[in-house]
């Protein structure tokens, strides 16, 4: 069979990096001594814990589920051991509770999982609550639980699997693409299964020859209409989820809205190897592929437990070399953040270690004035006019800030990659963000606390005349101080009641 | 925690870059200007870079801002080689320097400095000097390559001013483009300057120190124009070459309606502006009282950013309609 093929042309956005040659293969890694989970590891709630130190836990065993009601996900032991603490421990980008768990060495399996030979035969409701219950998230940075945005009836037609690695460095997705497309694939099909969506693209950036090839060699034999390939210029960032959907479909995600409101949705090609994973051999998310790279002696991908440390793949790809700028960042060189050192613990965003050389990390330079040179306007995939939300900002005009659509800027760096003045154009939005967001959430609060304020006095109210109604029935009978006495006394009850009221 | 904020990668662009890069793409102009008007030439432009430098240092001095950073990107060199390329050669020292005072100090500093200044400060300066002194900056000496074969030592009218006086006269554009002052494509030295301008700027197109937005749409927008009238009556118009290759034409289209900080933001904005610029400056060219309208047309422009901003301003990601 013929899988259809795409090109797509070079948006105007966007900057375009030279596809680095990268070492896509998979390489060796041992089992770390101890290994730190985080109980929170994307947006949304942390997960309560299920163990306790003490236990002993076996690879793939529920450490904590999510919390109910809220957005999370599930974690597992990543290894079997003994769990030693559980703890507000560091970890990449936040500070949470952690698990640490010292390993015995046997890897024993959890046997808590049913394998699936043909997952694609379970009820659609039976695979989503194993995509929840397998702790999946997004793998490629954002970590948006898998289930939530799987949702049946959301008018999702098309879903994209996303190997675009939009950051220049990385290749983990090229590795996975390598080495795990038939768990890929299936993945989708169960993705496309609870979607009800008929179709599904597989993306892949201009330069991956050789995951080209395996993709479409597997998709001829799986022989499943459904699919095609879409190739996209190395450009940075047509691999985030706004810009692959418009790219793709040419539709957008409708501002303020989410991504399957377009109509389309992008899973990491990760996630969905993931997915077949937890249905296939029964394995909760507990390890991903990481690409550590840049100033270390042997870059390299390897497939790495949650919670491992970093200096173990530091070790593990020869340690730093001399150029090394000993700088880490978690991610890309674009969107990634800066770890304070490697005894942190791989995350499942964690898709890329990357030590910058000395050279490579631009020499702090002074700040020039605009120059309304326009070249961040250019870059700007979100259509944003950064040059006048930095006039806006320096005003403190937050009106206009969100005229000219702050609250689309993706935050992606291009504006502050291309300005010839050297302005933190990124930083400032992010901040000017958080500002708003602040005054929002003030504002909502104070309506809250107004409502509720408004919802007692009328019900106080109505009780004050309900009792003056009911007292002056009951007049004929008890003296006017009783009374008095009396619906004081009631009053003060029903106020002591009030204060409990959760409303 | 961490100090660094992504993105962690910035590009090698850098204002003093762009600046140097514009300097030297002037370079092949400067050198054929220097060609065809002689030492002339380098005396304004000494002078001018110096009045210029030292005006942007005193500037920075009184609004106590960092001298050393403000003279290093290099834009006040940039103004000060515009203006001498635009002002006629060997002017004397206090109009060069009435020309600086206008373009840094007024038409930069008062606005705020780098990057604030709403009119393009050569053209300030330029047009400053060009109202006050019509009699020393509208004239320019006959061009002369390399000083040989002097045809008339004194001043006299440019091309396109002769050609307008001649019109006027009831002369053919054939007659008037056999005279000596016309040279194979426009007039004598004017054209090769014109030529060394586009050069220049094509150069830094491939730089991509500018986009193509402004010099396309305008050059476009100018050779349309004169094709239209020329077409109709080939007798009495200067051809599109001859419009073209005239006056600052070139200069104007690479190197100054290009500036970025007194022109439209968006890619759209900088079409409408280049069309703009075009327009008035053929309208004044044809039907004005100055031979040249260029340095109007860019200044006409510029107060129109604002609205051009606003109108262009290119719809958001997500949005149905354009930002307001
Ligand atoms: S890239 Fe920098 S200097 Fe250029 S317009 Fe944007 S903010 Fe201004
Ligand atoms: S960080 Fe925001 S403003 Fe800057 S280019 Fe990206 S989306 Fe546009």
């Amino acid at each position: 069979m013929r899988v259809p093929l795409s090109k797509i042309a070079r948006p105007g956005w966007g900057i375009a990096f030279d596809t680095r040659g990268n070492s896509a293969d998979l390489s060796a890694l041992s089992l770390p001594e101890r290994v730190c989970v985080p109980l929170q590891q994307h947006i949304g709630s942390a997960a309560t814990p299920v163990v306790k130190p003490g236990d002993r836990v076996l690879t793939g065993q529920p450490l904590a589920r999510a919390a109910a009601n809220r957005l999370g996900a599930a974690v597992h032991a990543p290894l079997a051991g003994r769990v030693q603490a559980i703890a507000r421990q560091p970890g990449p980008g936040r500070t949470g509770l952690a698990v640490s768990i010292e390993s015995d060495g046997t890897d024993e399996r959890w046997p808590g999982y049913t394998a699936h030979r043909d997952p694609l035969r379970l009820s659609t409701s039976a695979l989503r609550s194993a995509v929840v219950q397998g702790g999946i998230v997004g793998l490629g940075g954002a970590t948006f639980p898998a289930g939530v945005k799987l949702n049946r009836g959301s008018g999702v037609d098309t879903l994209i699997l996303n190997g675009v690695e939009c950051e220049p460095v990385i290749s983990c997705d090229d590795a996975l693409m390598r080495t795990d497309v038939d768990a890929m694939l299936l993945g989708a099909q169960i993705m496309l299964r609870i979607l009800e969506a008929d179709s599904c693209i597989v993306a892949l950036k201009d330069g991956m020859a050789d995951a080209l090839q395996t993709v479409t060699t597997a998709l001829q034999t799986l022989a499943d209409d459904r699919f095609s390939i879409a190739i996209l210029p190395p450009v940075y960032p047509a691999g985030g989820e706004a810009q692959l959907i418009e790219l793709l479909t040419g539709r957008e995600i409708p501002a303020g809205g989410l991504p399957w409101d377009s109509g389309a949705i992008c899973q990491n090609v990760a996630t969905a190897a993931a997915v077949a994973h937890l249905l296939r051999s029964g394995e909760p998310l507990i390890s991903r592929i990481v690409t550590v790279t840049g100033a270390v002696v042997a870059p390299a991908n390897f497939r790495v437990r949650i919670g491992t440390p970093i200096s173990h793949l530091i070790a593990a790809a020869g340690g730093y070399t001399d150029t090394s700028s000993r700088q880490l960042i978690m991610g890309g060189p674009m969107m990634g953040i800066e770890l304070p050192d490697d005894s942190l613990p791989v995350v499942k965003a964690t898709n890329c270690i990357y030590v910058p050389t000395i050279d490579e990390l631009p020499a702090t330079a002074a700040e020039l004035p605009c120059i309304r040179c326009g070249d961040c306007a250019t870059a700007c995939p979100a259509h944003l006019m950064p040059q006048l939300l930095l006039q806006a900002q320096a005003t403190s005009d937050t009106e206009r800030m969100q005229s000219l659509g702050l609250q689309d800027c993706i935050e992606c760096g291009c504006c502050d990659y291309v300005c010839p003045s050297k302005i933190p154009l990124t930083r400032r939005f992010v901040a000017a963000k958080q500002e708003l967001w602040d005054i929002a959430f003030e504002k909502r609060r104070a309506a809250k606390a107004r409502e509720r304020i408004a919802a007692r006095t009328t019900r106080q109210q109505r009780q004050q005349q309900e009792q003056a109604d009911q007292l002056a029935a009951q007049t004929h009978n008890v003296s006017d101080t009783d009374t008095a006495h009396q619906k004081l006394q009631e009053l003060l009850q029903r106020t002591g009641a009030d204060r409990e009221d959760p409303s | 925690m961490s100090g660094r904020h992504a993105p962690h990668w910035l590009s090698r662009n850098t204002v003093p870059l762009t600046m140097q890069r514009v300097i030297i793409a002037l370079a092949p102009v400067t050198l054929c200007t220097l060609l065809w008007f002689g030492v002339g030439v380098i005396s304004n432009l000494l002078l001018l870079v110096l009045f210029c430098a030292a005006l942007e240092a005193a500037a920075l001095t009184l609004r106590q801002r960092d001298v050393r950073a403000g003279l290093a990107d290099c834009s006040a060199i940039v103004t000060a080689l515009l203006l001498g390329l635009t002002l006629p050669p060997a002017l004397p020292w206090w109009l060069l320097l009435v020309a600086a005072v206008f373009a840094i100090a007024l038409a930069k500093h008062v606005y705020g400095g780098l990057g604030q200044n709403p009119f393009n400060p050569a053209m300030v300066g330029y047009l400053a000097v060009l109202i006050a002194f019509p009699d020393d900056v509208a004239r320019w000496p006959q061009p002369a390559f390399a000083g040989m074969d002097q045809v008339d030592a004194v001043s006299a009218a440019t091309p396109l001013d002769s050609i307008k006086m001649q019109l006027n006269q009831m002369r053919t554009m054939a007659e008037i483009t056999a005279q000596p002052a016309f040279g194979l494509l426009a007039g004598r030295g004017w054209e090769w300057i014109n030529l060394a301008a586009l050069g220049g700027g094509l150069w830094l197109l491939r730089k991509q120190v500018i986009s193509w937005h402004v010099p396309g749409s305008m050059l476009l927008t100018l050779a349309a124009a004169y094709f239209l009238l020329f077409a109709f009556t080939p007798a009495t118009q200067p051809s599109p070459v001859i419009g073209l290759l005239s006056g600052g034409t070139m200069l104007a289209a690479f190197f100054i309606a290009t500036d970025p900080v007194s022109g439209a933001a968006s890619d759209t904005g900088k079409i409408i502006f280049g069309i703009g610029v075009a327009l008035f400056c053929f309208g004044m060219r044809t039907w004005g009282a100055y031979p040249d309208g260029i340095a109007f047309a860019v200044l006409l422009m510029n107060t129109a950013v604002p609205l051009i901003d606003r109108w262009t301003a290119p719809r958001i990601y997500g949005h149905r309609e354009r930002p307001r």
